[in-house]
């Protein structure tokens, strides 16, 4: 968050441009509806790459102000390369991305300044799941726990609430705590 | 009181094993804690038909033969059938005494009963597969004003509350109570999971005439790649009716049975469902494709094309674009769940060190590891695939009591009747 120039004050997040989209969505309410996009392409072995360039939105075509590419692979102890991030740590990224978003909007909100917001996600994994040893454990995270430690003009109890917001509002948080519709085809 | 071997159970893998023990002079005892196949008589509900149709109906010494080989018994006939067995084996039967405790003793085991101790240089347990009903630990977050009801207690819809009903599990028993119920005029919601499709009837035969021509269901224990996973696979969707029927999920849908996920778990009165629907039918499809791939080779190297209909391939499961994923239960009515989840065996009047650490009984195809003399018998795919179904019985009993005859033979030399 070092960049503030575009925004007034605090923690720079452009809250009234957030807020008068929301009413927008009042009165058109489709325009709402987003499609996110991935492209994966697979490396070698478990390494593949990934690239997000554009996204539907507000009715139409959007390109980011840039192609973002991200790598995967799976870690020496599963005999893999360890070229990057495990995919169920690029998962975790995506919670603290989500949930950090979040803390920084809902104190902007709140007029809350923040100085320094680190969270920590650590996911429990059984591999007995994926390794198909035992059909009891599933493949997932059986448990998922992030800590934030804060430092904000805010009470201990506002910044409580700061973090507990966040959750209520965050698309991944969501994402891994609800059920989901996922279709897998072959073109 | 002193015998060389007890068989808990008198069903038919009971009585089986005591026909087997029989023609081998092995003195034995068979307890049962009811009468004769209790469990046909006591834990299943009315509609119920073997899913085996009759020709395939036998065990040791008898076979079905009535006039309709083709069709399927009912609970009534399976337990006539089976008593007819016991007249012909005419066992040295216990009824009515349950069994408490089986524990080492002396040279081999003590059997504690409620009406005496048999001590025993071996013992079979044939006490059933499905003693006790599975139910997720997300039944415990069932909202109040929902009956829970488990295949062993459900009888016919007509004994259920009016209104909608969840069924949970897709398999044999899962699509038989789904169908039923639903056309009681009770609206049925149909979570499935993992399944296992088959067609009733595959070029004009029935799939399980396939199952035993081909050889598939004689494929042994030892022989499957993944003998945890296929032993937890869930019964087929199939039903035994006089129409042949094929009873799939294609089929429930046109009657009018909405499908959905894999229950997850209740939230406040809203049950919420897993979003691998798709997933689910579809490997179940790819599952069913492959069976009939093999069967069609095996038909075509075997001369028997023309004995039988042109192959065929069925319409996929059909999985509307978005399924539920949640649903309120007060609001849709729903005032039902029943939990066709699996059954499993009763071990724990089993006091010896015969456990895995998730409770599993340890043994190799029927043969208890580290009880030497102890057996199991009646289980799901326990030495072949079609230990599962009743006619598996007599490979299965043939196999251990041979097993058992060579222990109690070399380590009790006195123990021969």
């Amino acid at each position: 968050m070092s960049d503030t120039s575009a925004t007034p004050g605090l923690n720079g997040v452009n809250v009234e441009h957030l807020l008068g989209a929301r009413n927008a969505l009042g009165e058109t309410p489709e325009a709402g509806l987003f499609k996110w996009r991935v492209t994966n392409q697979w490396l070698h072995g478990t390494h593949s790459a990934s690239s997000v360039e554009g996204y539907f939105g507000l009715g139409g075509e959007h390109d980011h102000k840039a192609t973002y590419k991200f790598e995967s692979d799976h870690p020496l102890v599963f005999a893999a390369e360890d070229n990057a991030a495990t995919p169920v740590e690029i998962v975790l990224v995506g919670l603290a991305s989500c949930l950090t978003a979040g803390v920084a909007a809902v104190a902007q909100v709140r007029e809350i300044q923040l100085r320094s917001v680190t969270a920590t996600v650590e996911g429990d994994m059984d591999i007995a799941g994926i390794l198909g040893a035992d059909p009891d454990i599933r493949n997932g995270f059986s448990n998922v726990r992030v800590t934030y430690d804060i430092d904000a003009d805010a009470s201990p109890e506002d910044i409580q609430a700061l973090v507990a917001q966040s959750q209520k509002r965050s698309a991944v948080f969501d994402i891994l705590t609800n059920p989901v519709n996922v279709s897998v085809e072959v073109s | 009181m002193h015998t060389t071997t007890v068989v808990v159970g008198a069903g038919h893998a009971g009585l089986a094993v005591s026909h087997c023990l029989a023609a081998r002079g092995i003195d034995h005892v068979v307890i049962e804690r009811g009468e004769v196949a209790h469990t046909w008589r006591t834990e299943r509900w009315e509609s119920l038909r073997l899913l085996t149709p009759n020709w395939l109906t036998r065990v040791p010494g008898l076979a079905y033969d009535g006039d309709d080989p083709d069709g399927f018994m009912t609970m009534a006939e399976v337990v006539a059938f089976i008593e007819r067995y016991a007249r012909l084996v005419a066992p040295p039967l216990e009824t009515g005494t349950t069994v408490e405790s089986l524990t080492a003793g002396g040279e081999g085991y003590e059997v504690v009963t409620d009406r005496g101790v048999w001590r025993c240089a071996s013992a079979v347990v044939a006490s059933g597969a499905c003693n006790l009903p599975k139910v997720p630990a997300a039944a415990a977050a069932l909202p109040g004003g929902v009956e829970s009801v488990t295949p062993m207690d459900y009888a016919r819809p007509e004994a259920l509350p009016e209104g909608g009903v969840l069924v949970v599990g897709a398999s044999a028993s899962g699509v038989q109570i789904a169908d039923e119920v639903h056309r009681s005029g009770r609206p049925v919601t149909l979570a499935v999971g993992e399944h296992v499709r088959m067609p009733r009837i595959y070029r004009g035969r029935d799939i399980l005439w396939w199952m035993d021509r081909t050889g598939l269901h004689d494929e042994r224990y030892d022989e499957i790649d993944d003998i945890v996973r296929a032993r937890r696979l869930p019964s087929p969707q199939l039903v035994g009716t006089p129409e042949r029927i094929t009873l799939n999920l294609n089929a429930l849908t046109d009657a009018g049975v909405r499908l959905v996920g894999p229950l997850a778990g209740f939230s406040d009165g809203t049950a919420q469902f897993g979003g691998s629907l798709r997933n689910k039918c579809t490997l179940a499809d790819l599952k069913q494709g492959r069976l009939l791939d093999t069967i069609d080779e095996w038909a075509a190297e075997n001369g028997v094309d023309d004995e039988v209909e042109p192959p065929q391939r069925f319409e996929a499961t059909r999985v509307e674009e978005t399924p539920p994923l949640t649903l309120d239960l007060a609001r849709n009515g729903i005032r039902t769940v029943i939990w066709a989840t699996g059954y499993e065996a009763d071990h724990s009047w089993i006091d010896l060190p015969v456990f895995d650490h998730k409770g599993r009984l340890r043994h190799d195809g029927g043969v208890v590891t580290g009880a030497p003399g102890l057996y199991r018998i009646g289980l799901n795919v326990l030495r072949r695939r079609k230990s599962s179904f009743i006619h598996g019985i007599e490979d299965d009993a043939r196999d251990l009591t041979a097993h058992l005859v060579a222990y109690v033979g070399a380590g009790e030399p006195g123990a021969r009747a």
